[in-house]
């Protein structure tokens, strides 16, 4: 039994690749273990230099903390190479491909994130007098002109935090809608070909939700679509393109027969990157959709946000929208707010967060449109879509593409499991594409396919690069479809070798605790 | 297009290798009436990186920066100094540009880090566990008065009328449509009433009762008495916070029996940036934690048995539990989050200590000067860096006739509550430690002059 550098005994490397000796360390050259700020740092170090308190008597009304809190600190030079250190233990879009479907991880460029540091818009606080922020209301003013002009609908709200929460905004307008025409409708048609995050948003407007199932070619069966409308549904949700990588074609019809059932259309337009400046949603009929602005139009994801979800909303659901609205009246940008509601916001259903929305994200995605323009951002959809056709294409002979059949994919293209070796899963394939260099694609998801692949290339890859890619994916499902032993204990060469989750999960240790 | 890497001849070779013609070949699928064909009206072709800087820095330049001088705005946004390696590291791009963290053995320094924020996080509120962010402190908040209702099975919920007004706002958006029932008071400047409806108001039936603490006029008071009314009621105490470096200086929520405590984490390592991206904070008791909304990032061991860092109670989460699921959340503010963390080990124990007795100070004496004016009046008795000001004339009409000086004055109550006459001459005052005393000697001087 050897221990690593946190003093924790390991186990001796069985089943690893490597060919050197162990290190006394733990660590390898250049690869760094780093420990916890609370195993090295303290309660009395510090990497601030602050001015001195002068004497005075505190107003605090006898409610002086007097317990330790026992937040560790560091210097400056320790918590930078803290950091960086950690950083070095992350896959980014920086280092390399991230074919992760639904998820649309593509360049990042940097001009957005100096523009979206301009004190201007950085250092202005949210309630500053509103003359003395008109720049600031002028620019989203302008990406909710193009956001319109993009999908051809009459009104936008700004101010979801992120895709889920514009999912829920534009639930809450159609049933604000709903409500005021007294039509007091309760359930949600999902499809199963939607993203995950629809019957949740559905449920949390206080919606039943039920399933509406996909057809043999991955899309929505409208037949069964069909029968199920009636009085009691509220909206159906779809995703377009969805989550098996597909249009679906029949859009206009859906949205025919469901406004006839008097129910509204909401899309998910997670994937709008992948018609943008070339399909307008506006014209297949579609009352409500959320665009993340972080995907389509590219806030760096951060490990996990923040995102920005803008909703457009047709002409019905328009005067429904939330609180707080970017107007111009005079020549003077305004914020129409609970304070100000004129007779055009009378119905508004609320307000969904704070303050005016993501301004950092807004910031960041105008400056990725006007640097494509509306030509650019149609290469954009169209490189998007020829990337994920030419991955469907290349790895179609290899690899089981239950929906091959039936036309070309969107911007992903997805996989099964089929042909695997006895015991080989997709969960293998994505582990062995982590030594070969790759983050893995998205896997288990969608549903509808077993063992699912989800592989997104979006528009940001070369063809040299994803020829790389194919490469490599290929080889790493043939050693699933052979039954390559070693697939199954990979990754070998990553920080971690596979983490064991269910113990994560039935004893849940979520803060550190001195032993 | 700078940003696209395929040419001409790339695209050829892969529609050829792909079988098809041209491109539009593979959109086949639209149908043919939606498929736009030329450009779309009243849009631009794309333009220089130099053109898009010079269009940003003309809109940048119509907006008065905060720093530009004298600030004195709070009311649930704060501005703090926050040091320069803070914006440095969160820019490496291993950090920028690094997904959700589901391949946990490639994305252990995010995970990592959200487990050292879970941490400081938990201690700073003084609760047992705290989740890896939430979008802002406002839905934070909502999510905590949801977590209630899933707990209590209860509907009924008393919001303290000290609790941001954008945060009832929120709220009462969300209970319109589950009909969970909102009993909601008006700010007062001591909170004495205002504690005295809560204590009176929770009963058998109550889910949870919501305090801010410091609250919207500043007011920082005792929670000990309520939660053990909440308690013995088996009602759930959520205590919001949206000034976290108060909690260096006050004795924190979950001491005083917080179930639930949710904050805005704005304040550390974030900046102001018009409203968002901000991080919301969520702690509570660990009895509560498979009620928990958001992502939590859990210890475990990989195959070699060396510690590692994933994702856990997952089945919590809307992508696996779909109408089930506990929140709303999916992208969350991770990227918030690790400036938050950074921020939080620069300062340590004693540098948060320090940073907070400094807000503290510096609020007391801009209170002090402004309380010896006539036409002044300082409500609020006890409070951190935040407390309400009672003016002889509008508030409003003196703040813009600040900013007309240089001076972002604070935040008038008319804005935070429209239509409630009795306020529109009070105005919220926040002092931190990036208020210099030549920018409080301004403030105050020209001030007196408008209310002479």
């Amino acid at each position: 039994m050897s221990m690593n550098n946190v003093g924790r005994p390991t186990a001796p490397n069985i089943g690893t690749n490597d060919t050197g000796p162990m290190t006394s360390t733990g660590n390898r050259a250049l690869m760094l273990e780093e420990v916890l700020i609370f195993e090295k740092g303290g309660v009395d170090r510090s990497g601030v230099d602050l001015e001195s308190v002068p004497e005075f008597t505190s107003r605090l009304g006898g409610l002086e903390r007097t317990e330790e809190i026992g937040l560790f600190g560091l210097s400056e030079a320790e918590t930078v190479r803290h950091y960086t250190r950690l950083s070095r233990q992350n896959y980014g879009i920086d280092l390399g491909f991230f074919p992760l479907g639904s998820c649309t991880m593509k360049h990042n460029p940097r001009l957005n994130e100096k523009m979206a540091r301009l004190p201007g818009f950085a250092d202005i606080h949210p309630l500053q007098p509103q003359s003395t922020v008109q720049g600031a209301l002028e620019l989203i003013d302008q990406l909710a002109g193009w956001l319109m002009k993009l999908t051809n609908m009459p009104a936008v709200a700004m101010s979801p935090k992120a895709g889920a929460h514009g999912e829920l905004c534009g639930i809450l307008a159609i049933r604000a809608a709903l409500e005021a025409r007294g039509d007091a409708r309760e359930v949600v048609l999902v499809p199963e070909s939607a993203h995950g995050t629809n019957p949740a948003t559905a449920a949390f407007a206080g919606y039943k939700v039920e399933n509406i199932p996909a057809n043999a070619s991955g899309r929505v069966d409208v037949d069964a679509l069909k029968a199920r409308l009636g009085p009691d549904v509220a909206a159906v949700m779809i995703t377009n393109p969805n989550t098996c990588g597909l249009f679906e074609p029949d859009m206009k019809v859906i949205s025919d027969a469901v406004h006839t059932a008097g129910a509204f259309v909401y899309c998910d337009g997670a994937n709008f990157n992948a018609i943008v400046g070339r399909v307008r949603p506006g014209d297949l009929g579609v009352d409500a959709m959320h665009i993340n602005l972080h995907k389509t139009f590219s806030t760096p994801h951060g490990g996990g946000g923040p995102g920005s979800g803008p909703v457009v909303l047709s002409a019905a659901l328009a005067p429904f929208a939330p609180f707080p609205m970017v107007r111009k009246v005079g020549g003077e940008y305004h914020l129409v707010e609970e304070e100000n509601a004129d007779a055009e916001a009378a119905n508004s259903f609320g307000r969904m967060v704070a303050f005016h929305g993501q301004m950092g994200m807004f910031t960041r995605a105008l400056s990725y449109i006007m640097s494509h323009g509306a030509d650019g951002l149609r290469q954009v959809a169209e490189d998007a879509v020829l990337n994920a056709n030419y991955i469907l294409r290349s790895m179609e002979d290899v690899l089981d593409a239950p929906f091959a059949a039936s036309g070309p994919c969107m911007h992903e293209a997805i996989f099964s499991d089929k042909g695997f070796a006895d015991g080989m899963t997709t969960l293998d394939v994505a582990k062995g594409l982590i030594d070969e260099g790759y983050h893995p694609m998205t896997m288990y998801f969608p549903l509808v396919v077993h063992g699912a692949m989800l592989v997104e290339p979006t528009e940001t890859e070369s063809k040299r690069d994803i020829d790389q890619f194919i490469a490599a994916f290929r080889y790493v499902v043939q050693r699933a479809k052979d039954g390559d032993a070693s697939l199954s204990t990979a990754p070998h060469h990553a920080p971690r070798r596979r983490l064991d989750e269910t113990a994560a999960a039935r004893n849940p240790q979520l803060v550190w605790a001195k032993e | 297009m700078r940003y696209l890497p395929l040419n001409h001849d790339d695209r050829r070779a892969m529609l050829n290798e792909i079988g098809v013609n041209s491109i539009d070949d593979l959109f086949i699928d639209v149908p043919k009436e939606a498929q736009l064909s030329g450009a779309i009206e009243g849009l631009n072709d794309h333009i220089s990186e130099m053109a898009v800087e010079r269009h940003f820095h003309g809109l940048a330049n119509k907006n008065m920066v905060a720093g530009q001088g004298p600030f004195f705005l709070g009311a649930g946004a704060y501005r703090h100094h926050v040091p320069a390696s803070v914006d440095h590291i969160i820019q490496r791009g291993e950090f920028l540009t690094a997904y959700t963290p589901y391949q946990p053995e490639i994305a252990q320094g995010t995970l990592q880090m959200l487990f050292e924020f879970q941490t400081q996080v938990a201690r700073l509120f003084g609760t047992d566990v705290a989740n890896a962010s939430m979008y802002d402190g406002s839905t934070a908040c909502w999510e905590a008065i949801s977590m209630a209702g899933r707990i209590t099975k209860r509907k009924n919920v008393i919001l303290s009328g000290g609790l941001h007004p954008h945060y009832v706002s929120v709220a009462s958006t969300m209970a319109r449509f589950t009909k969970d029932i909102l009993d909601i008071g008006m700010p007062d400047e001591n909170g004495d009433a205002d504690m005295a409806r809560l204590l009176s108001s929770v009963n058998k039936e109550t889910s949870a009762v919501v305090v801010q603490y410091p609250d919207i006029v500043g007011n920082v008071q005792d929670l000990r008495a309520l939660s053990a009314s909440c308690a013995e009621n088996g009602a759930l105490l959520i205590v919001v916070v949206t000034e976290p470096v108060a909690l260096g200086a006050v004795t924190s929520p979950g001491e005083m029996g917080a179930d639930i405590v949710v904050g805005e984490g704005q304040s550390i390592g974030v900046g102001l940036q018009f409203g968002g991206p901000y991080v919301g904070l969520f702690g509570c008791k660990s009895k509560y934690v498979r009620q928990m909304p958001g992502r939590l990032c859990g210890e475990t061991v990989d195959a070699e048995g060396k510690r590692g860092f994933v994702l856990t109670l997952s089945t919590r989460e809307q992508h696996i539990r779909r109408d089930k699921a506990t929140s709303n959340i999916c992208t969350n503010s991770g990227l918030c989050a690790l400036a938050f963390s950074i921020h939080m080990t620069l300062l340590g124990e004693k540098g948060l200590r320090h940073l907070a007795m400094l807000n503290h100070q510096k609020a007391v004496s801009l209170a002090d000067k402004l309380h010896a004016l006539d036409g002044v009046e300082v409500l609020t008795k006890q409070f951190f860096n935040e407390f309400a000001v009672k003016l002889n004339k509008p508030s409003r009409a003196v703040l813009h006739e600040l900013a007309e000086q240089g001076i972002l004055g604070g935040v008038s109550m008319e804005r935070l509550y429209p239509g409630k006459d009795a306020l529109e001459n009070i105005m919220l005052v926040a002092v931190t430690e990036t208020s210099t005393d030549e920018d409080m000697t301004r403030f105050v001087s020209v001030l007196k002059e408008l209310v002479a």
